[in-house]
């Protein structure tokens, strides 16, 4: 995540883009209701506070002036009432915007997250899963505050501002004008205060990023900090980062330490004119007492809403910058389509036929060039291979994980791509040697969520590959905690699960990458038995790596350098020795020695 | 606050700027509560008989009562939460002078992630205790002291009348800021959910591809996204309440004021200016009065804070110079000698190296084979005490490591670890690293031996190019050979290799070897790595197994052994036939 901020979160873009934002009000249409309620409560509530000091006004022209203890018992009352009544509304106005807020960041994210889902292998290989969470979660995040006091906000500041200004007319036009004769001033002052700010800001959030992004390279590389013996020279290096992130701040120090006390002292300055001017026509008898009481109140709360308005700039901005990321994101089309009239599957009966695949993950490196071969239905087919022969490119291209470049893949006589992926994924199962376990439970892991699964069905599943016997003997059973990658399991254990887990799917067709990675032999026969059960009446494709395996398999293919270079039988491949005899001897011959004793 | 103590070193650093914010905290409220009093006499002179002259002295007065305020409260902001910022520097640094010092015993503990968290967060916390936190609080008090003495001057009466609802704000923001604060805890923690949900299911992606379960974990998501929109909504049930119960208890306060004011003023025993200062001055307490809610809270978070930062500040260095380091080395020759030297990680943990007993020449080549898992690794980290050996003794030059100056030790020692890390920084100052300072005749020249000029000739800005995220990234092999230069520009005593070559092919390899041989004629080599062609050469070769020396000897003796050793030799061989193949 933090390279993340390194580069694109640097980037702080513009305050405002009416393309982004068009898109971004988007997804509040569905609520336009809500944004239309809260913005005729704002209307009203926004009315109340203005009111007070004309009440007020009231209280002392009309009846403390002319002694009216009712009258101003009344006053009091109405007081009291403008004032719960604004509390309530305000109550329920900020829930209703939060949970504006809230609903629109949570469509957003639920679309971005089921876009993700979509998106195809290679996206995944080339971006760190870091950077895609930090898109689903924080970036959404930073949102909320723009669809909740963002929007409807800023049409509450306004109708203060505007509300303010028509009381202040209806009491004395000429006072209001010498009052607002600090406004452009104000206006002036702000703007530049957010434009210093917003240079600012960019600045603190670019040496925040330098600082983070040092911290977690130098601990990540605290080895070779160490090990150099460099700890002094980093720690200077260390105080240039943390110093210049001090200084950005205290310039921002500056920055607010002249602009509120200018705001406060701008206000005063209205006060000083009201006592001035207001007082003058007093004297005149143009004016009453009550008046210039209201407007001192008034210059008091003028100021505020306008203050807070450089606060929602900050927020735009960070929407607009995290917005920018999301929809970037959104529009990755990095998919493997489905065809547009895809041929339905019926009573598969698992023939596969590979026809002269060539594939490259980044052309023109092709990993596998011109492999063809064919599996009847129920068979085996081993693979077998040096590392980097390509054999588990084989595999990632059966289910259409990657499309290949040049060739046809064909299942039951069809052309895997004249059939929607999920079908197709569907009558086939892959257990990848590296078990990949999910946080839940044993049984949640064994039917991923499936709830077409029985819990029979799950143990039987178990049964058959010999994994009960483990489960059970846990505290839960099938309930048991699996921790984050099943931490807590060994990793025979880990695969058993794994062959439950396709058993319960009940594919036609199988496809296994076996684990090299070495167990006890008490495992080890489990396993073995488990594979034997996993095989039978499905047709299959294993990367194998056992010699039984190999053994029991209907063929085996020797893949080389991405071609395949023989094809046989156990036996008659030996008799070549060629490849596969030099592969044994390496890889199986061991096993077979162990096997004996 | 207990924790927050620690704190008073670095206040007292300060003490000078914190005395002066101090003052000018109560110049700046003499200014403020000025204001007040100058609007009733106008008032007051209003209803009566004012002239035009006074009017306009009443407000210049306004106005330079304002920007006496105003200039003080600029200096209040110049000094405290500038020192804030100073502190939260000093802090800062004292914990990266800690962290660095920290033996990877802890590193591998830890993650970055949660050291990380606690550099930025927690610091944060304990910064917004000392600006904010104590700005306000010296503020509200000065304030609320003056202000109250004024009004019970003008009126007691009202004074009591109207301060009746301000505890109960500050007691309600207190509240509140802690509830919210509790639920703001459970948000983030199903906001951490949801982050692992995603992490996992990217993670996972193949498998749920393949089983056809993207449905489910949408729908999955999408609960979660609900779940976690209910406890945000739920906050806001509680942070709602903050703004209406302020004006509500605030706009109690002036209520009372007009309204026994006016009484009063009807009956002739008040003056109307008094209450308009009475108003202006609950304006003028409102603030701090909330502020002093939420000051209670920042307090308690910079408790938390600061609680876990001296948790960390706690971590012992384990691995230091003590008072038996022997000061009067300055220099290693490079003999090494295991001494029944075993090592695990934590007593809890099984033993990775048992019994080991080795002696390395200076000057000679020793190479380690064995199985993934043998203890090859931790046996090498011992050497410039990445960890220290849990039983018997390493010694070089006939002195036990533990009696060397850690800097002399690592400056003679130049350790290639498996994972090649570099800094986003130029390949020169990568290289570099181990220097004074950047030096780029010797870099050429260990980069000729490690085989890396040729690569670093081809680069867009040669020894200058960036390297990582912002210049260009390096190859598996080509971070290999990197961290072989950086090792090598150290002219180090002894030399380590752990598997540096795995990803550079068979040729180049020979080429470095042969390049290495000459260089490392009068220093100590130990090489790590599963290739026979590696070490083939080497003066002797060690098999580790299962944390113990297995076999020991040349290459012609091992291979005539018979055993761990001339199996992988044969398997070699076999591979390198079938890679030959075409």
């Amino acid at each position: 995540m933090p390279e993340d901020i390194k580069n694109e979160d640097e980037i702080l873009g513009k305050a405002y883009d009416s393309k982004l934002m068009k898109r971004l009000l988007g997804y509040v249409k569905p609520y336009k209701k809500y944004v239309v309620f809260a913005i005729l409560l704002n209307t009203l509530v926004s009315a109340l506070g203005p009111v007070r000091p004309y009440l007020t006004k009231l209280a002392v022209d009309e009846h403390i002036v002319n002694k009216n203890y009712n009258g101003l018992a009344e006053v009091a009352l109405l007081l009291l009432a403008s004032l719960v009544l604004q509390a309530l509304i305000q109550y329920f106005l900020t829930y209703f915007t939060q949970y504006l807020g809230q609903i629109t960041i949570l469509d957003l994210r639920v679309q971005l997250f089921a876009h993700t889902q979509k998106l195809a292998a290679k996206f995944f290989d080339k971006t760190p899963i870091g950077r895609t969470v930090t898109r689903v979660t924080n970036d959404i995040e930073s949102l909320s505050e723009l669809f909740s006091s963002g929007i409807v906000m800023v049409f509450s500041d306004i109708f203060i501002i505007l509300w303010i200004l028509g009381f202040m007319f209806f009491l004395d036009w000429r006072l209001s004008l010498v009052t607002l004769s600090v406004m452009p001033f104000l206006i002036y002052g702000t703007s530049l205060f957010r434009k210093k700010v917003r240079e600012n800001y960019r600045d603190v959030r670019k040496h925040l990023a330098r600082l983070n992004s040092y911290m977690q390279e130098h601990i990540s590389g605290i080895n070779v900090v160490q090990i150099f013996n460099k700890e002094d020279v980093e720690l200077k290096n260390f105080a240039g980062v943390n110093e210049d992130y001090k200084k950005v701040n205290i310039q921002s120090i500056f920055y607010y330490a002249i602009f509120y006390p200018t705001v406060e002292f701008l206000s005063a300055i209205a006060t000083g004119l009201i006592i001035w001017y207001g007082g003058g026509e007093i004297l005149h008898h143009t004016l009453s007492i009550g008046v210039l009481f209201a407007f001192i109140q008034y210059t008091e709360m003028f100021f505020r809403p306008i203050r807070d308005l450089s606060e929602k700039y900050n927020i735009m901005q960070t929407a607009m910058a995290s917005s920018e990321r999301v929809f970037k994101l959104l529009d990755d089309k990095t998919f493997i389509y489905d065809p547009a009239n895809p041929i339905p599957l019926n009573n598969v009966k698992g023939k596969i036929e590979f026809n002269n695949v060539s594939f490259a993950y980044n052309e023109p490196e092709y990993v596998l060039k011109n492999i063809s071969f064919k599996i009847n239905p129920g068979e085996t087919v081993a693979i077998v291979g040096a590392t980097g022969a390509g054999k588990t490119s084989i595999i990632n291209l059966f289910t259409r994980f990657y499309d290949i470049n040049k060739g046809k893949i064909l299942l039951d006589n069809i052309d895997i791509r004249e059939i929607q992926k999920e079908e197709l994924r569907k009558y086939v199962s892959i257990v990848l040697q590296d078990v990949f376990l999910f946080t839940g439970t044993i049984k949640s892991n064994i039917n991923l969520g499936n709830s077409d699964i029985s819990d029979a069905k799950i143990v039987e599943a178990a049964k058959l590959v010999g994994a009960d016997k483990f489960i059970s003997e846990l505290t839960k059973g099938y309930d048991e905690e699996v921790k984050e990658r099943g931490s807590t399991l060994s990793v025979g254990q880990k695969q058993l699960i794994s062959f439950a887990r396709a058993i319960a799917y009940d594919p036609r067709i199988l496809i296994l990458d076996e684990a090299t990675s070495s167990i006890d032999t008490e495992t080890e026969i489990l396993i073995q038995k488990a594979i034997e059960k996993l095989l039978v009446g499905r047709t299959a494709i294993v990367i194998a790596h056992r010699l039984s395996t190999i053994q029991n398999a209907d063929k085996i293919i020797v893949l080389h350098k991405g071609e395949i270079k023989e094809m046989g039988k156990h036996q008659e491949l030996l008799a070549q020795r060629g490849i596969y005899y030099k592969l044994y001897q390496l890889q199986y011959k061991n096993q077979e020695m162990s096997k004996k004793k | 606050m207990t924790n927050l103590l620690k704190l008073k070193k670095y206040f007292a650093r300060n003490k000078k700027m914190l005395l002066w914010g101090f003052l000018f905290t109560l110049i700046s409220n003499a200014g403020t509560v000025y204001l007040p009093l100058v609007l009733k006499n106008a008032i007051n002179k209003l209803q009566v008989d004012a002239t035009p002259h006074q009017l306009v002295i009443y407000c210049i007065e306004i106005i330079l009562a304002s920007l006496v305020a105003g200039v003080f409260r600029f200096l209040i902001r110049q000094t405290i939460i500038v020192v804030s910022r100073y502190i939260e520097y000093d802090l800062r640094q004292d914990f990266w002078a800690h962290i660095q010092k920290l033996p990877m015993r802890y590193f591998q503990n830890t993650t970055t992630g949660n050291l990380m968290s606690h550099a930025t967060n927690d610091i944060n916390a304990v910064r917004n205790f000392i600006g904010p936190a104590v700005m306000y609080s010296v503020d509200t008090f000065i304030r609320l002291i003056i202000i109250i003495g004024i009004m019970i001057s003008l009126s007691p009466q009202l004074t009591f009348y109207t301060l009746i609802p301000l505890p109960f704000l500050s007691y309600a923001v207190y509240k509140i800021g802690q509830h919210i604060h509790l639920k703001y805890v459970a948000i983030q923690e199903k906001f951490s959910e949801m982050t692992t949900r995603a992490q996992e299911n990217y993670s996972g992606i193949r498998v749920i591809k393949s089983y056809v379960r993207e449905e489910y974990e949408n729908e999955e998501f999408n609960k979660l996204s609900h779940e976690y929109l209910e406890k945000n909504m739920d906050m806001v049930k509680s942070q709602a309440l903050i703004m209406p119960m302020l004006f509500l208890l605030t706009g109690l306060s002036t209520i009372l004021v007009m309204w026994l004011g006016g009484i009063k003023v009807i009956q002739g025993q008040l003056s109307l200016g008094v209450i308009t200062a009475f108003i202006i001055y609950l304006g003028l307490l409102i603030w701090p009065i909330i502020a002093f809610g939420w000051v209670m809270n920042i307090i308690q978070q910079a408790e938390a804070s600061m609680k876990r930062l001296n948790k960390i500040f706690n971590e012992k260095y384990e691995i230091s110079d003590n008072e038996n380091t022997d000061k009067t080395i300055k220099d290693i020759k490079g003999d090494i000698e295991f001494k029944n030297v075993s090592f695990r990680y934590s007593d809890d943990l099984p033993y990775i190296l048992k019994d080991i007993n080795l002696k390395i020449e200076s000057g000679s080549t020793v190479a380690i084979m064995g199985y993934t898992g043998s203890g090859k690794t931790s046996f090498i980290n011992l050497i410039p005490r990445l960890y220290d050996v849990t039983g018997g003794e390493l010694l070089i030059d006939g002195t036990n490591i533990k009696n060397i100056p850690l800097s002399v030790l690592r400056k003679n020692t130049g350790l290639v670890q498996q994972e090649s890390f570099l800094f986003s920084d130029s390949i020169l100052n990568n290289l570099s690293y181990g220097l004074p300072a950047p030096d780029l005749e010797k870099i050429k020249k260990v980069s000729d031996i490690s085989q890396f000029s040729k690569d670093i000739n081809d680069f867009p800005e040669g020894y200058e190019t960036l390297v990582g995220e912002r210049g260009i990234t390096l190859s598996g092999g080509q971070k290999q050979r990197a961290s072989i230069s950086r090792a090598l520009a150290i002219d180090p005593a002894i030399l380590i290799l752990d598997d540096s070559f795995s990803a550079v092919d068979t040729h180049t390899e020979e080429e470095i070897l042969k390049r290495l041989k000459v260089f490392m004629q009068n220093r100590t080599s130990i090489l790590i790595s599963h290739r026979i062609s590696t070490v083939k050469d080497a003066d002797k070769i060690i098999i580790l197994d299962n944390g113990i020396i297995a076999e020991e000897g040349t290459h012609e003796e091992l291979v005539a052994l018979n055993g761990i050793y001339a199996d992988l030799y044969y398997k070699q061989l076999l591979e390198k036939e079938l890679e030959e193949l075409n």
